[in-house]
Parts: C-alpha cells; structure tokens; sequence
C-alpha cells in the first residue's frame, strides 16, 4: 500500500492555511541536504524544480515533528494547526 | 486580574494524571487539549507499565481501558536474510499487573472523561499559541483570542514542547536527541491473535527487533498486541537517517519491515485502520529540559523523560508519574502562596527520589552506549549467522560446534579490539 493510501485511512480536517511555512530563500540559499524530502513518514514534501520550490502537502500532516527537529537549516516554520484541525487519531 | 489556581497545557497522560491529583484537592484546573478530544492527537508504541506507578497513582487507572496484559516479551536480531531471537514468559508476568498494551485514542479520552466527572474542565480543540508574562513570572496561556491567567502553568505539551521553549527552559531540538516512531494499526480477529502469538483472552505480546528493521541504522521495530488490533511499526533516529547515504525514505522502512518473513505471516489478511508517527526523545537524563521556572512546571515528553534501554522503551509511565509530582509541588506551592522557581524546585527534588529520575540517571550512559553502529547492523548480522552456521548440515562434514562458533566470532571481528572494548563497554549500562 502506498503511503498516501495509508493517509487516506487517517481522519484529517484541513485548515484553509498551512501550519507549516517554507522560507524558500534560506532552501535556495543554504540547503544542499532537502531532509525533508525523504524525512517525511507521510512522505508529503516534494521538490518543484521549476519554481525551484519545496512544497508540503501540509493536509495530510501527521504533526510528528520530525522536519521541524531535521531541518537545521531554519528553513520550516512549523508549528501545530489551529485547535479543531489536523489530523484526529481514532486509536493512536 | 483573576486566577485559578493551575492551566495545564497538553490534556495526554502527564497533563490528565497531573488534574487528577489536583481535583482530589479541590483545585480550580483547566486543561486545555488542542485535538478534538484528549488522546486524538497521542501516538505510543505502545506499552505502559504499571507497577513503578502503582501506588504514586492510587485508583487512577481502576477501570481503564487496556488493551491487553503483555505475559510475553520477545527480542529480535534481524540479519539480512534470518533472524535470531528470545521468546519470554513467565508465570510472574501472568499473575502480576505488569504492563499492559493501549491505543492512546482509547485511553486518554477515557482518562479525561473521568477527570471531567470530577469536574475538571478539559477543554478540547485550543492550541495554546503563547505564555502570558507578568515580568519575570509565567501568568497563564494564550490560545486563539482566549486567555488565561492562573498561578502555574504546567507544560505537559509533548515532546516539541512550545511551551518550554517559550519560556526557555528547552533547549533548541537536535536530530541527533530525537527518533521518530511510525506505526500502524492493523486490524485482526481476537481469536487470530491469541492463537497466533500464543496468548490466552486479553493476554499479550511485546516485541521489539533490531537489525535488517532500520537498515542497520540507530533504531528497531515494535510489535505490540492490541485486543482487535496490532500495533506494528518502526523507530529509527534522525541523524541517524539524514546522514544516511544513499538516502532512504522513512516511510518505505515499515513496508520493508512488513515485508519479512518473521512479521509477513503474522499480520497476514489484517486490515491497516490507521497509519501514525511522532518524534520520541532519544537522549535519556541528558536530554531532560530545565523541569520549573517561575510558576511554571515541565513534565512527560515535554521535559524529555523517555528512556530507550535497547530491549525496553518507556515513556508513558514517566509521564504519568511526572505529572503527579508535578500536582504534588502545586499543592505544596498553593499552601505557601509562593509559586517561585525557587519553591517549585521541590518538583526534580521528587522526581530524584522516584523511579523517574533514578532509572534516567541509572542509565545515563546509555544513549551514548546505544549511538554505536555496532549495535543496529554488525551483532544483528553476526548473531543469525553464527546460528544459522551450527544448524545447517551441507555435504561436507561437520566441525565441532565450539569451532563453527569460535571460528565466527574470530573471523567476524566480534573478538578483535574494537569488539572487546564494546564489550567492556557494557559494563557501563
């Protein structure tokens, strides 16, 4: 099964915003590495190489934090979604 | 300005113990969860042992929802293409209420659910987005347009904590003190289970593996049994997977994982009913967080109290007891109308009589023991082979056992220098 079938099994309500911001700049300039795309469990960020962009699927955010602790570089601005969105474990 | 007396933030295990206590004492205690409902946004392995809380807790946990009792533990090293491992039970481990497997969703909701029929208020669906500040002092929280002012502020809010870095008292997140756990839960037949892992009703299984699970990297896999479902997944450090090369992609590990022979029969024609992940701290006492400031305190997760000993991880149990000592300090502050950092240091002086801090300053050394390569791809490839060695008969005659065995080890480098001085490291764990 792939990853984003098994996300599709989990409860999420989307905020219109994402809790998660990309300092494209600090990618650009300093980021060699991009943990983030192969860091991810929900596997939700990916490289846009036309615009040169990272972007997260940030809907699918399981809130684990790990690109918050990989990104060294400062470039994820992450913080939890608002109170009654984001994912909703029903066993957890 | 009006007060109550505490604000917990984070309504998981250490936030909900802590209001227990301090409804049994009258306490003005607002909870504030930020998922739907307590235990919506928790992901654990996930065991939680009982007997180190058992009399901290009282009558807390009569009644709750456990999934089932672990009467069985195993213990894998996965090679490449076998395995080798320790399969325990113990009649201790049947009669006793050890440990016992739980669903987070389950248990949290039904633990907030009591603290509200005390009373307590356990509001759900508010992030906390910052402290509020009286000079010096912590004054309460601020979560959308709605503040809070209260005497102390108890950060209960996991392992990203916000509120201990806000009120400086963590420091910044490093990829090398955290892993992150993926798990997911798969449905299967009570029956199925019990006979599959050879358990009776409402007994069950822990496994863990290390190996071939992580590619060899700082982490294992965990299996746990749930009534009607398998918790099943991997954890596997951070560093330990940026540094990787070539890269992996941790979302495909559990797959691979899956895919094994030792695991492939065991979850075979379940259901996956959910997939989940959080980041776990990895470095023990060293990783703990400043535990109070002025009118605040930090417990569970969120001041860093996990301890991965290799063949055991724990977490919850700490978080638990954290949080009572932490409503224990409360109590104490709100009878000398003092909430001072100064005053609350009575919290990390209890938590170093209690089982918190011992077994975290006991082991001390063990994550930098565990940060060994050694340990996730050459003993789990060694062991196997060996094994597989003295049990295979070929054509060609067979050596004396003592000699396959001695001959491995020699020529696997397990009885050079830097294999011995590993050895004599373990004294140190």
């Amino acid at each position: 099964m792939k990853v984003d079938e098994k996300l599709a099994l989990d409860a999420f309500k989307a905020d219109k915003e994402s809790h998660i911001k990309i300092r494209h700049d600090i990618c650009r300039s300093k980021c060699k590495a991009k943990y983030c795309l192969c860091i991810c469990p929900g596997h939700l960020y990916k490289y846009d190489e036309a615009a040169d962009e990272i972007t997260v699927e940030y809907a699918g955010c399981l809130e684990c934090g790990t690109c918050r602790v990989a990104c060294i570089e400062g470039a994820i601005d992450w913080t939890y979604p608002r109170g009654e969105f984001g994912v909703q474990y029903r066993l957890g | 300005m009006e007060k109550i007396d505490v604000v917990i933030v984070g309504g998981g295990l250490s936030g909900l113990a802590c209001a227990y206590m301090l409804a049994e004492e009258d306490m003005q205690v607002i909870v504030v969860e930020r998922g739907d409902f307590s235990g919506s946004k928790n992901v654990t392995g996930g065991r939680l042992y009982l007997e180190p809380i058992r009399e901290l807790a009282g009558n807390m946990f009569e009644d709750a929802p456990f999934e089932r009792k672990v009467v069985r533990e195993k213990w894998s090293l996965l090679g490449e293409g076998n395995s080798i491992g320790i399969d325990f039970t113990g009649d201790k481990f049947r009669q006793e209420a050890h440990s016992y497997t739980i669903l987070r969703a389950h248990f949290d909701r039904w633990l907030a659910n009591k603290l509200m029929e005390k009373g307590v208020f356990v509001i759900p669906k508010y992030r906390v987005d910052s402290l509020l500040w009286e000079g010096e002092n912590v004054a309460g929280i601020k979560a959308g347009t709605e503040e809070i002012y209260a005497n102390i502020v108890v950060a209960a809010d996991g392992a990203l904590s916000f509120m201990a870095e806000q009120a400086g008292l963590k420091p910044k997140m490093k990829p090398k003190g955290y892993a992150v756990g993926i798990k997911e839960v798969i449905e299967l037949p009570e029956e199925k289970i019990n006979d599959r892992f050879n358990v009776d009703k409402d007994e069950g299984c822990a496994h863990l593996f290390v190996g071939d699970v992580t590619k060899g990297l700082f982490g294992g896999g965990f299996l746990y049994t749930n009534k009607e479902t398998i918790s099943l997944g991997i954890v596997i450090g951070i560093r330990a997977l940026m540094e990787k090369s070539p890269t992996i992609e941790a979302h495909t590990l559990i797959d691979s994982f899956k895919e094994r022979y030792e695991i492939k029969r065991l979850i075979e024609g379940g259901t996956l009913a959910e997939y989940s992940a959080h980041i776990i701290p990895e470095s023990g006492y060293n990783g703990i967080s400043k535990l109070y400031g002025n009118n605040i305190l930090v417990t569970g997760d969120a001041a860093g109290f996990a301890l991965n000993m290799g063949v055991t991880v724990r977490g919850m149990e700490f978080a638990i007891a954290s949080g009572i000592i932490a409503a224990e300090t409360i109590i104490k502050a709100k009878a000398s109308g003092d909430y001072s950092a100064k005053t609350l240091s009575y919290y990390e002086n209890r938590l170093k009589e209690s089982f918190v801090l011992k077994d975290l300053y006991n082991n001390r050394q063990m994550s930098d023991f565990l940060d060994n390569d050694d340990f996730f791809s050459y003993y789990p490839n060694l062991f196997p082979a060996l094994v597989e060695k003295a049990m295979w008969f070929g054509r060609e005659p067979k050596e004396k056992l003592s000699k396959t065995i001695w001959e491995g080890l020699k020529n696997s480098g397990a009885l050079s220098m830097k294999g011995l001085k590993t050895l004599y490291g373990m004294k140190k764990i």
